[in-house]
């Protein structure tokens, strides 16, 4: 039977300098997610913690942390559909 | 036995360990760890060799990085260091104290943290939080920052804390209750009849004495002082020094009188060596006469400062004595300070420094 809850299964592109930090993680992940908050909850899944890196305790993503849903940028509760790529950059920032 | 002498260092791009034996001669420099992230204080755990570094990434947010092998791998976590939603989050943590098994934080914007597992998880001490001066605390030039933690040597529950521009505030309580300690310290900031207020003083940094934790130092923006009664009052000692501005103070490892101390030549003329000639002074009374010690430190066109967390000693007879400064360059002295040496040099800009000494 067809799971109604389902969610739609994303590819997302996480930058090199997030990866670093977790070993094992990859760069380009599928995740089940409806929102980026969703994709944000299954990378912390995988690798505990990754979520902080990436969102702050507003919540929001954070300030130098720009996240592209096909090509949009996006917030937290952006809708995601099934297939949708969304890219996690580095903003640039820093000296 | 044989020890190993271990230099943390936290810099504006990294973790770094200097590392020597007893004789403190020669130095092993190791680093950039962390990532490069900022870390704003490196400070280990005597008792468990743990290694723990504290900072924040423009990126990535804040965080405690850990070391269980003396630098060679390290872990990091923020999990529940983290004010309740909505609120202002945590940018970066400022300071470290492992003390009594537990792991304290001070984070920016002010507040305290601790950890019951050796920083994987954190719980909110939210009594500062609470307090009712709170919603007029002001941020001093480097943030609203919690950057002292003095934990009690024999009492788990008492607490001594530095925020910038607050003041110095102490629990009895492990961080529930708080009062302000600032009586007698001077805030040159406020209209002249509202110099000594109950908090609002800019201290940069405070040193509780080995063996005798009613004495307290104290740097100040505007001043340097002590306290014999755990902070209620302080008298200034700045008197003999070059000027009443600077940033960090250690304590000597046995000497309750013995202080040194590395003045600027002021908050509003470029904050850097009194003369262009670097110098640390250093009292043997407790304040009352100071003396500069300049042998092997360079005395000419010197305009690196120091900051607040960036000079330590090391327990041993005679002490060792190690400052860096903001042009990345680290000094020691292995007599008490009346020689020195640098021993390190073209590191990033230095935020802190501390010891930490193992068995080999």
């Amino acid at each position: 039977m067809l799971d109604q809850t389902a969610k739609p299964s994303v590819t997302v592109y996480l930058p090199d300098p997030l990866v670093r930090l977790f070993p094992g993680a990859e760069r380009r992940v599928e995740v089940p997610a409806s929102t980026v908050g969703d994709i944000f909850n299954e990378l912390n899944l995988r690798w505990p913690g990754m979520r902080d890196r990436l969102a702050d305790s507003r919540p929001r993503i954070r300030r130098h942390i720009n996240v592209f849903v096909n090509g949009e940028r996006a917030t937290l509760t952006t809708r995601l559909v099934a297939g949708g790529e969304v890219y996690v950059l580095t903003a640039m920032s820093g000296g | 036995m044989s020890k190993r002498v271990l230099i943390l260092v936290g810099t504006k791009k990294g973790a770094f360990i200097l590392e020597s034996d007893t004789g403190r001669q020669s130095w092993q420099l190791r680093g950039p760890f962390c990532d490069a992230w900022p870390m704003n204080h490196v400070k280990g755990d005597p008792i468990s060799g743990t290694i723990y570094a504290g900072g924040g990434n423009e990126w990535f947010g804040p965080a405690v990085w850990k070391s269980t092998d003396f630098g060679k791998t390290w872990s990091h976590s923020s999990e529940g260091l983290a004010y309740a939603e909505g609120e202002d989050p945590v940018n970066t943590v400022w300071s470290l104290s492992p003390m009594h098994g537990r792991l304290y934080a001070g984070v920016e914007p002010a507040g305290l943290f601790r950890s019951d597992d050796e920083g994987v998880n954190w719980q909110h001490l939210d009594g500062l939080q609470k307090h009712p001066t709170r919603p007029e605390w002001q941020p001093g030039g480097a943030g609203l920052i919690l950057h002292s933690i003095i934990n009690h040597p024999d009492d788990e529950r008492q607490i001594w804390i530095g925020m910038s521009a607050v003041g110095v505030f102490y629990s009895s309580d492990g961080g529930t209750n708080w009062e302000p300690r600032n009586r007698g310290t001077r805030q040159d900031y406020a209209p002249e009849d509202q110099r000594y207020p109950e908090f609002g003083q800019c201290v940069h940094s405070i040193a509780l004495v080995p063996g005798n934790p009613d004495r307290l130092y104290q740097q100040n923006h505007c001043g340097m002082y002590r306290s014999d009664d755990g902070g209620r009052s302080w008298g200034s000692i700045e008197s003999g020094l070059p000027s009443s501005f600077g940033f960090p103070c250690a304590v000597h490892p046995r000497d309750p009188d013995t202080l040194y101390l590395v003045p600027l030549n002021g908050d509003s003329v470029g904050r850097y060596m009194p003369g262009g000639k670097a110098a640390v002074w250093r009292t043997r009374d407790g304040g009352q006469s100071w003396a500069a010690l300049r042998n092997g430190l360079p005395q000419q066109n010197v305009y690196f400062g120091v900051l607040r967390q960036a000079m330590a000693t090391d327990p041993f007879d005679p002490c060792g004595i190690y400052f860096g400064s903001n042009s990345g360059t680290i000094f020691a002295s292995v007599d008490e300070g009346d020689s020195w040496k640098p021993i390190a040099e073209h590191l990033p800009v230095i935020s802190s420094i501390e010891t930490m000494i193992v068995d080999a």
